[in-house]
């Protein structure tokens, strides 16, 4: 990562610590106010069914978010999550073409998320190349492999039980997307933090070479967290290609940039060593309720990206801004 | 002089580049005529622009996503004045193009430089800010050829001693970049911001105020390439260079820019942008489908990076080697 010894002095300060450790009530009232927002926006946001729409704006990128968030804390990155959705999409697509039945469908797509996953850990960890560069590459290739094997056509003909992965209803309103969504928040906030696995994801984040000496496997934690990214991308993508029905190799374009948004509004710092999981979970909220909001009142998607980056930029900067008026306050 | 240059990264991409050529020449010589050349450089010359912006950048430990949104941005901006006032001079544009731009760096470097805000962060959140401003500029319309006035269309294909202006463009800002980098106490200071920032910090440089000219000097490029750009292909809209910002750090990355920041020359980076350019257009030549570039380019990022990496190991005393790779 572009780590900057100008950061290094924040990180000792201790009152943006302790502001940071406040984050999520921030981002919980951001979240609490766009739903209140919404909820006068528009007469038709206050509807079961269309909230449990509002949650397709966000349950596939978060289930990425929340690897991608034990990765970042552990000092990497990994953008090719969004390519691996369309090479697992791609592969799946393929398997239904010779006839695969459902169960086949999702081990091909979860085989192919771990195979990528470990294809940018061996790059990343055996190689000690940076993760940035490594995932930019691969992202290329990941999605590039796609475009040979589809060129401009797209799979469909999926099996009609494959639909449920991403239209299936579980419990009444209550989408089988939400609830992995939900489990899944659960595993990974008991992972990252009531775990030692999770406990060496921040040392490795705040000083990998202390980590290495304190007798923790840098190369091999690193390596399970590029699995799990590849992991997750499968999983998204078998639910983002049975909610659609078909695959294209353009799927999930450009969401490994909402992701990573999505990971840094949740309070992960960029540089590693801090952040959680609830934070991310609340940020998803965040990102979604803006995203559907927007679109009840007619406001194009792509100027949803203004509200987005603002919103990234914002949150982190008003901090910042509050702590050095703060500083130069107590001056006098 | 002569076997510094022979160990270095600029010879080994001169090598591959001329290799690729060669191979390409054997079952296309139509190729590697001259004024296909110049063709294929004129073609690369928008990514040459903006990869010697970002190698400033990434230089000083910082990255920058948002040139390809800013190129667009001031694309569309810069058409839709040419649309409303088609008296405009086009010399006058091209200022008004360079200034957006690098308003837009400035931006950039401001949050960078006052508010410690990680450059990943901050350019990526710009990036969509750009996306959706053009929107609200153009409202999603398109800005289309028979809109522009001629005068407009016309300066990156005019021609100087056979060669288009756009190319010229590029050569110009590749020998001012050079100049900049190797001969003025800015470029040492970004070499020494990227190299060890707290050492920087201790011979009087302002780490933040270096990455702050960096983004300026990024936006400026990505601002003039928008006029380019848009005036070259002759349309305007929302998508313009859409994930060009990749394109444009694989560019410096392949050519030896070490995204840690303190390591890279401009040769490198022209260099980079040039195979990156090889391979776009030779790709349709020898009849491979463009389904295959986006491999392929992914591909080449991946085998120089670990090329790169192999190159830089031996330099240095490491005590501990496995902590130093880890780390």
């Amino acid at each position: 990562m572009t780590d900057t010894a100008r950061f290094i002095p924040d990180r000792l300060q201790s009152p943006l610590e302790r502001r940071l450790k406040s984050w999520e009530s921030l981002l919980l009232l951001v979240a609490i106010c766009i739903f209140v927002a919404n909820s006068f926006a528009s007469p038709y946001f206050l509807n079961a069914w269309n909230l449990s729409d509002a949650t397709f704006n966000f349950t596939e990128k978060a289930m990425i978010a929340f690897a991608m968030a034990l990765l970042i804390i552990s000092g990497e990155i990994d953008l090719s999550v969004a390519a691996i959705i369309a090479l697992a999409s791609t592969a799946m697509g393929a398997a239904v073409q010779m006839g695969a039945g459902v169960p086949v469908l999702v081990l091909v797509g979860l085989g192919t998320g771990l195979l990528c996953g470990a294809f940018n850990g061996f790059l990343v960890t055996r190689m000690g190349l940076p993760s940035i560069v490594v995932t930019i590459g691969t992202m290329s290739l990941f999605r590039g492999i796609s475009y040979i094997v589809l060129g401009d056509q797209a799979y469909k003909g999926y099996p009609s039980d494959f639909a449920f992965f991403g239209q299936g209803y579980v419990f009444w309103v209550i989408s089988f997307e939400f609830v992995l969504f939900a489990l899944l928040a659960v595993i990974y906030g008991i992972l990252l933090h009531k775990t030692n696995f999770g406990r060496t994801i921040y040392a490795i984040g705040n000083n990998p070479t202390g980590a290495l000496f304190s007798g923790i496997r840098v190369a091999r934690v690193k390596f399970i967290l590029f699995l799990l990214t590849g992991l997750m991308s499968g999983v998204a993508a078998i639910c983002l290609t049975s909610r659609l029905g078909s695959t294209r190799p353009s799927i999930g374009f450009g969401w490994e940039l909402e992701i990573v948004t999505m990971v840094v509004l949740g309070g992960v710092n960029i540089l590693g060593g801090s952040g959680s999981i609830p934070g991310v979970v609340i940020a998803a909220f965040v990102m979604g309720l803006v995203t559907f909001g927007l679109g009840l009142l007619n406001v194009p998607g792509i100027v949803m990206s203004i509200v987005i980056g603002a919103l990234l930029i914002g949150v982190i900067a008003l901090p910042r801004l509050w702590t050095m008026w703060r500083a130069k306050a107590a001056k006098g | 002089m002569l076997t510094r240059f022979l160990a270095s990264r600029e010879a080994l991409l001169v090598a591959a580049i001329g290799l690729l050529l060669a191979v390409i020449a054997t079952r296309f010589p139509a190729f590697v005529t001259p004024a296909n050349l110049a063709d294929v450089f004129n073609d690369t010359s928008p990514l040459i622009l903006l990869a010697i912006g970002q190698m400033v950048v990434i230089l000083t430990k910082c990255i920058d996503l948002s040139v390809a949104a800013n190129l667009a941005l001031t694309g569309m901006a810069v058409a839709m004045l040419n649309v409303a006032f088609p008296g405009l001079p086009v010399p006058l544009l091209i200022l008004a193009a360079i200034g957006m731009g690098t308003v837009m760096g400035m931006a950039n470097g401001i949050l960078v430089w006052k508010l410690a805000i990680p450059p990943i962060v901050v350019t990526l959140g710009t990036m969509t800010i750009f996306r959706g401003l053009i929107f609200l500029l153009s409202g999603g319309d398109w800005v289309n050829s028979h809109e522009m006035s001629d005068a407009f269309k016309a300066f990156p294909r005019a021609e100087i001693l056979g060669l288009p202006m756009l190319s010229w463009t590029a050569i110009l800002a590749i020998v001012a970049f050079t100049v900049l980098m190797t001969r003025t106490t800015l470029g040492r200071a970004a070499y020494a911001v990227g190299g060890n920032p707290h050492a920087a910090t201790y011979t009087g440089i302002d780490v933040g105020r270096t990455q702050f000219w960096a983004f300026t000097l990024s936006g400026a490029l990505a601002g003039l390439t928008g006029y380019l750009w848009v005036s070259r292909y002759a349309v305007a809209y929302v998508d313009i260079a859409g994930g060009f910002e990749l394109d444009v750090v694989a560019a410096c990355v392949i050519g030896g820019i070490s995204i840690a920041g303190g390591i890279g020359t401009v040769g490198g980076a022209v260099l980079g942008a040039l195979f990156l350019g090889v391979i776009k257009n030779a790709l349709p030549v020898v009849n491979i489908s463009p389904f295959w570039q986006l491999a392929i380019s992914g591909a080449a990022i991946i085998i120089a990076v670990a090329v790169n990496a192999r190159a830089n190991r031996t330099k240095g005393r490491i005590i501990l080697r496995s902590a130093e790779q880890t780390a």
